[in-house]
């Protein structure tokens, strides 16, 4: 065990995921939090409240009549000039729909977490992702994780890389599955956050300042919107760039395992059946085809596999069509397995998958609905799944254990 | 009385209709502010005329974020500001009635109920104009909008105005207040003295609408007054909880006075009973206030 391994083995600490996050929401040091309780949510900015109540925090705690207010707390916040946080799930993050769509076309940095729920109706607490997904097209950047490590590790990211592109950032993380489970958990100090994370940066023009008074949410005519949509959506894809530079510094520095930030494969890279999913699902479908100890696709360490690969899709929004593209097209069977469904069409990200391979494979693409509301994900449900993709049959599946 | 025409705050060349209350309305409540003023707006007629891109009428920090969220947005406008270290830049939010009585009314209750130092102020014209002049939680009864129209089975709008200024003072607001948009000097004291109260205040302007209340546009300030001379808008002045001020009314004018330009109420005019109910509005203003002593 070289210096660094073991020094790194004796920071690790037992963690629930809520308050890992919450500890390194407190260490990328927001100005102004706002919260609204809905859960699995909550144990998130009840410890940052605890935090303030301490007096170990100076950011300003709002606590808010609804989410609605929660989001536009924050919106204010951001157009104030100071870093800012919130967290939401499920029915919170649809009754901030509309300040979602306004964070992102007015281009304020807000980062937020969204732990994962089930929508009504029948309401239903437990985790899926139907949540996020369906606020897809508003702008943000989507950023989803497997495990309470990359939670952390996409938070203090997510600051970097909102300030750097002036999108907002949403980071998805399974509620309960990764909010209320505890892990073991490489947690950086401040030093190694405010190293990677610097004070926040005032941008002439982009914050008020009554020496230079601005108008920010303006009226556009048909002569402009389409225009600023447009560049909106152009800047969403340029973020792609920005998302692999922040995510190779930030494994540098915190000598994480290194990715593009976009798109991690699971597998030798010869497989022919590939499962592509994101979020806590994706350690499952790994223990459940055992290729949790496998190296990188690229590594010449390979060992056998059943077969199968795994494509995790780690930013969702924007859709990372080329590294789908590289990753699935040589695959004969792929499965995509959605904690969510577009009602009356199929998987999300079944229909992002095809979307992005159009005209680049002639493989199989089935959507397999998986875990909705809580329904246990067991291997049963993957071996099924990994069955069923080499069959002839193309429909929407939904699997259940 | 002698009055600046603007003082570049907000600057004429927005797109506001002739004889505009509300526009008329923000002009003086800006020249009661200095420049360190954050205006948060919600959606309406004002964010409308005021913002055109690359026209901003605007010569403060102006943020506009959504129709029934300028309080909230507010309060993170305030807490930025303070963290920043700026301690005396002033946050002012302002809406219409419907974001104000009706959709915004949750958020704006939540900014009251934390306490954020923020004057709010309603651009009251008693419906959503900005839509094409439907009911909001303003309108008077029997008030023809078009989606209360008068017609065989209705004489307008069957609700009464929400009492905007109860809800407010049971917040415990310290500064609560009327105006109508023919007072300018009435207006800027108001603001003045709001945004010297520690805490949320609450300033409700009434501001004639043209096109919505239906009348020609050299009567805005007659009928700002006259809304006022029936007791039909009651001019007053609440500090700590307690009316200390008003706009008396001895000899209040007659209610058709007000009514008679205005085409929202021209199916009342031959109607004795439905007008006896608009009688007793302003009458009932005048005993609740005081305003005859």
């Amino acid at each position: 065990m070289t210096v660094q391994k073991c020094y790194n083995f004796f920071m690790k600490k037992i963690l629930e995921g809520s308050r890992a996050i919450a500890l390194t929401i407190k260490m990328c040091r927001p100005k102004v939090i706002s919260a609204y309780p809905i859960t699995p949510q909550t144990h998130i900015v009840e410890d940052l409240a605890k935090f303030k109540a301490d007096d170990d925090a100076d950011y300003d705690f709002i606590n808010t009549e609804s989410e609605f207010a929660a989001a536009s707390v924050v919106l204010g916040g951001a157009i104030g000039g100071v870093r800012v946080y919130t967290a939401t799930s499920s029915q919170g993050l649809f009754l901030m729909t509309e300040v979602i769509f306004n964070i992102a076309g007015q281009r304020m940095p807000v980062v937020m977490t969204c732990a994962n729920r089930a929508i009504s109706a029948p309401i239903n607490i437990w985790n899926d992702q139907q949540d996020a997904v369906t606020i897809r097209d508003s702008g943000w950047i989507m950023l989803y994780a497997e495990n309470n490590q990359e939670a952390i590790d996409l938070h203090i990211q997510a600051y970097k890389i909102a300030e750097a592109t002036h999108l907002p950032v949403m980071i998805n993380v399974d509620g309960f599955v990764l909010t209320h489970t505890y892990e073991n958990i490489d947690l950086p100090d401040q030093k190694q956050v405010d190293a990677f994370l610097p004070a926040y940066k005032l941008i002439k023009d982009f914050y008020i300042d009554p020496q230079n008074p601005r108008t920010f949410g303006y009226f556009a005519t048909p002569t402009t919107y389409m225009e600023q949509r447009q560049e909106l959506h152009d800047d969403l894809i340029k973020s792609q760039i920005v998302i692999s530079q922040t995510a190779k510094k930030f494994e540098q520095q915190f000598k994480r395992p290194q990715s593009d930030g976009l798109v991690e494969y699971i597998g030798k890279g010869n497989e022919d059946v590939i499962l592509v999913a994101m979020g806590s699902v994706v350690g499952t479908i790994k223990e459940v085809i055992k290729l949790k100890s496998l190296p990188r696709a690229t590594s010449s360490k390979a060992r056998g596999s059943r077969g199968v690969g795994i494509l995790k899709i780690k930013t969702f929004r924007p859709f990372p069509d080329s590294g789908v593209i590289k990753y699935l097209k040589r695959a004969k069977y792929i499965g995509v397995v959605d904690k969510s469904i577009s009602l009356g069409t199929e998987g999300i990200l079944a229909t992002d998958i095809k979307r992005a391979l159009v005209g680049q494979t002639k493989a199989k693409i089935q959507s397999f609905i998986v875990g909705l509301g809580g329904k246990d994900i067991t291997p049963s449900v993957i071996e099924q799944i990994i069955k069923d993709v080499k069959t002839k049959n193309t429909d929407v599946k939904f699997v259940y254990p | 009385m002698t009055d600046k025409p603007h003082n570049n705050l907000f600057t004429p060349g927005h797109t506001a209709c002739a004889g505009c209350g509300q526009a008329l309305a923000i002009q003086h409540v800006t020249k009661a502010l200095d420049k360190d003023v954050v205006v948060v707006n919600a959606t309406g007629c004002s964010e409308v005329y005021s913002s055109k891109y690359g026209e901003s009428a605007w010569g403060l920090p102006w943020v506009h974020s959504l129709f029934e969220n300028a309080a909230a947005v507010a309060t993170g406008v305030l807490a930025a500001l303070r963290a920043r270290g700026d301690a005396t830049t002033k946050v002012v939010a302002q809406g219409g009635d419907g974001a104000t009585f009706d959709i915004g009314i949750g958020l704006l209750s939540g900014m009251w109920e934390r306490g954020d130092n923020i004057l709010y102020i309603c651009y009251d014209n008693e419906a959503y104009m900005n839509t094409g002049v439907q009911a909001s939680g303003a309108t008077l009864t029997n008030t023809n909008t078009t989606t209360t129209p008068p017609g065989k089975a209705s004489t307008g709008n069957t609700k009464i105005k929400k009492d905007m200024l109860a809800i407010a003072l049971a917040h415990g607001l310290k500064y609560v207040a009327t105006a109508t948009s023919a007072y300018p000097q009435d207006i800027q004291n108001k603001v003045k003295k709001a945004l010297a109260t520690p805490g949320p205040s609450y300033l409700q302007i009434l501001t004639p609408c043209v096109p919505g209340w239906g009348y020609e546009p050299n009567l805005t300030i007659e009928l700002a007054k006259l809304a006022v001379q029936t007791g039909l808008y009651p001019i007053v002045e609440f500090e700590n909880g307690v009316l200390t001020n008003k706009m008396k009314v001895p000899a209040p004018r007659p209610i058709e006075e007000y009514l008679k330009p205005q085409k929202r109420f021209k199916h009342l005019l031959d109607n004795e009973k439905e007008l006896a109910i608009i009688r007793q509005i302003a009458q009932n203003n005048i005993k609740k206030y005081e305003l005859g002593k």
